[in-house]
C-alpha cells in the first residue's frame, strides 16, 4: 500500500465513510440497547419498586447507586488496568496499552462518582460528608493514584515511552492497592461504621436482587463505554501514525527540489 | 436538605456525568472515524 | 547461588557505589536535605503550639511526614545525577542486570534516608522532647519502612526521570502509593512511643509486606525503564 493511497483514501470515499464514520458495531449497538434496558429496569428498582430501609430510609436508595459504581471501577477497571499493563509488558503491542487507558479513564471517573455518591450518603445516615472509613479512605487514595496515572500518560509525548511507563504505573498502582487495603482496615479497624452488607441476611429480597441487579447493568454500561472508549483511543493513535505518514510523504516529495 | 434530595443529587449528578462522558466519547469517534480509512478501523 | 544471580548483587554493589561516591563529593543531602528536614521540623513547632504537648503527641506522625518529604528530594537528587551528560544512557549502555542497578540505586537512596532519620530522630528529641521508648519496634519499623520507602522511591523516580514534568509528577505518583508505609509507620511508632510494643509489631508486619512486595515489584519492573532515554 503506498503512501498516497493512505492519504486519499477518506476523500475518494467520503459518502460511504460518513455514513459508517463511528465508533459503534452491531455488537456495540447491541451491547448499548442492553445496558440501556438495564440501566432503566434497574433505575426503577432502586427509586421506586424497593421499599426504603428501616434505619436509613430513603437514603440506601443511594446504595444501588454507589456500590455497583465502586465495583465497576475499582474492581472492573482496576482490574483491566492491570491486565492491560500486564499485557503491554508482556506483548508491547498497542492493543495493551490502549486496554490500560481506556480502563484507567473510566475506573478514574466511576471512582470520583463513588465518592461523590459516598459523601451524599454519609450526609443523612453518618451525619457528615466524610468519615474515616477504611473502604472511603481506601476510594480516596485510588482515585488520587488513577489521577497520577492519567497524569503520566498526558505529561509524556513519546508513544513508546508513554505506553512502557503507564504499563509499569499501572501495574504498581495495582499492586499497591491490596496493601492499602490492609493499612487503612487495620488503621480503622477498632471505629467500623455502619455500612449496608449485601451478604446481610436481614435484607429485604427485593433490595437484595435490586442491588444485583444495578451491580450488572453498571458492569454491562462500563464495557460499553470501554468499547467505544478504546475505540477512539484507537483511532487517535492511527491518525498519529497517519501524520507521520503523511509528513514523511511530503518530505519525499519535498527531495527532488533540492538534490 | 432531606433523604430524598440525596437520593436526587446523587442520582442526577450521575446521569449527567455519564451521560455527558458517553456523549463525548461517542461524538469524538464519530469525528475521529471519518477521518480514519476504513480499513484501518479494526471493528467494521 | 547461580552466576547471574552473583552478577546482579555485583552490579548492585557498583551502583551503590557509584551513587555513594558522587553524593560524597557532592554533600548534596548533607548540605542541603538534611537542612531542609530541619526546617520542616521547626515549621511543625511553629504551626503547632509547643508548649500544650502537641508536638510531643504529634512526634510519629511529623517524623514520617518529614521523611516522606526528604524521600522525594534524595530520589530527585538520585536522578538528577543521571540526567546530565545522559548518564542514563551511559548506565543502559554498561549492559549491568536491571535489577541489580535498581537494587544499587534503591540501596544508596537507603544509606542517606536511613542517616537522615538518625539525625531527625535526634531532633524530635531534643526540639519536641519527645523521650524515645520501645527501641526494639523503632528500629525494626524503621529499617522496613525505610526499605519500603526507598524501592517505591526508586521506581517512580525512574518514571518520573526525563519527563518534562518530573518534578510535580514525582510527588503526585509517589505519595499516594506510599500511604501503608506512612499510617505503618505512624502507628508503629505511635505504640512504641506509648510502651504498647505488641502492637507496634504488628505493624511492623504491615511495613514488612509492603517492603517485600516493593523491592520484589522493582526487581522485575526495572528493566522497561532503563529502556528508554
Amino acid at each position: 500500500m503506498t503512501t498516497s493511497a493512505q492519504v486519499e483514501t477518506p476523500r475518494r470515499r467520503r459518502g460511504r465513510n460518513e455514513r459508517l464514520a463511528t465508533t459503534s458495531s452491531r455488537f456495540t449497538r447491541a451491547l448499548g440497547v442492553i445496558a440501556l434496558l438495564m440501566g432503566a429496569s434497574a433505575l426503577l428498582l432502586a427509586l421506586v419498586i424497593s421499599p426504603p430501609e428501616v434505619t436509613q430510609g430513603d437514603a440506601v436508595r443511594l446504595f444501588y447507586l454507589h456500590v455497583p459504581l465502586a465495583v465497576a471501577g475499582g474492581y472492573l477497571g482496576v482490574g483491566l488496568l492491570a491486565v492491560g499493563s500486564i499485557g503491554y509488558l508482556w506483548k508491547r503491542t498497542t492493543f495493551w496499552d490502549l486496554l490500560a487507558a481506556s480502563a484507567a479513564e473510566l475506573a478514574l471517573i466511576f471512582t470520583a462518582l463513588t465518592l461523590l455518591t459516598g459523601s451524599l450518603w454519609g450526609r443523612p445516615v453518618w451525619g457528615t460528608y466524610w468519615e474515616w472509613d477504611p473502604r472511603l479512605t481506601l476510594t480516596a487514595v485510588l482515585f488520587v493514584l488513577l489521577i497520577g496515572y492519567r497524569a503520566m500518560r498526558t505529561a509524556s509525548v513519546d508513544p513508546q515511552l508513554r505506553a512502557r511507563r503507564s504499563a509499569v504505573i499501572g501495574l504498581l498502582a495495582a499492586a499497591d492497592v491490596p496493601l492499602i487495603r490492609m493499612s487503612v482496615d487495620w488503621w480503622r479497624g477498632l471505629h467500623q461504621t455502619a455500612t449496608l452488607n449485601p451478604l446481610n441476611p436481614s435484607l429485604d429480597g427485593m433490595m437484595l436482587f435490586t442491588f444485583f441487579w444495578s451491580m450488572v447493568s453498571f458492569a454491562v454500561l462500563f464495557l460499553w463505554l470501554l468499547v467505544h472508549r478504546f475505540r477512539v483511543a484507537w483511532l487517535e493513535e492511527q491518525l498519529a501514525d497517519r501524520a507521520l505518514d503523511e509528513a514523511i510523504a511530503q518530505r519525499r516529495a519535498e527531495a527532488p527540489q533540492t538534490p | 436538605m432531606s433523604d430524598v434530595g440525596f437520593v436526587a443529587v446523587g442520582y442526577g449528578v450521575t446521569a449527567v456525568a455519564l451521560a455527558g462522558y458517553a456523549w463525548r466519547v461517542l461524538a469524538r469517534g464519530r469525528r475521529l472515524s471519518a477521518l480514519v480509512p476504513q480499513e484501518r478501523r479494526r471493528w467494521m | 547461588m547461580d552466576r547471574g544471580g552473583l552478577l546482579m548483587w555485583r552490579d548492585a554493589l557498583l551502583v551503590a557505589g557509584k551513587d555513594l561516591r558522587i553524593e560524597f563529593r557532592s554533600k548534596i543531602a548533607l548540605n542541603q536535605i538534611a537542612p531542609f528536614a530541619l526546617v520542616v521540623l521547626l515549621l511543625f513547632a511553629f504551626a503547632l503550639d509547643p508548649d500544650r504537648g502537641f508536638l510531643g503527641e504529634a512526634t510519629p506522625g511529623l517524623f514520617w511526614i518529614t521523611v516522606l518529604l526528604s524521600t522525594l528530594l534524595v530520589v530527585q537528587r538520585s536522578y538528577a545525577v543521571e540526567a546530565a551528560d545522559s548518564g542514563r544512557d551511559s548506565l543502559r549502555l554498561t549492559g549491568l542486570d536491571p535489577a541489580g542497578v535498581f537494587l544499587g540505586k534503591a540501596a544508596a537512596v537507603f544509606v542517606v534516608l536511613a542517616l537522615l532519620e538518625v539525625g531527625l530522630a535526634a531532633g524530635v528529641r531534643l526540639m519536641y522532647d519527645t523521650s524515645l521508648r520501645g527501641w526494639p519496634v523503632l528500629v525494626v519499623a524503621s529499617l522496613a519502612a525505610t526499605t519500603g520507602l526507598v524501592a517505591a522511591g526508586t521506581m517512580y523516580g525512574a518514571l518520573a526521570a526525563g519527563l518534562r514534568a518530573r518534578e510535580t509528577l514525582l510527588p503526585l505518583l509517589f505519595l499516594p502509593v506510599v500511604a501503608p508505609v506512612m499510617i505503618g509507620g505512624t502507628r508503629a511508632f505511635a505504640a512504641a512511643l506509648d510502651g504498647s510494643s505488641g502492637e507496634g509489631w504488628r505493624w511492623c508486619g504491615l511495613l514488612i509486606t509492603f517492603a517485600v512486595a516493593y523491592v520484589a515489584l522493582g526487581m522485575l519492573l526495572f528493566e522497561p525503564l532503563l529502556e528508554d532515554s
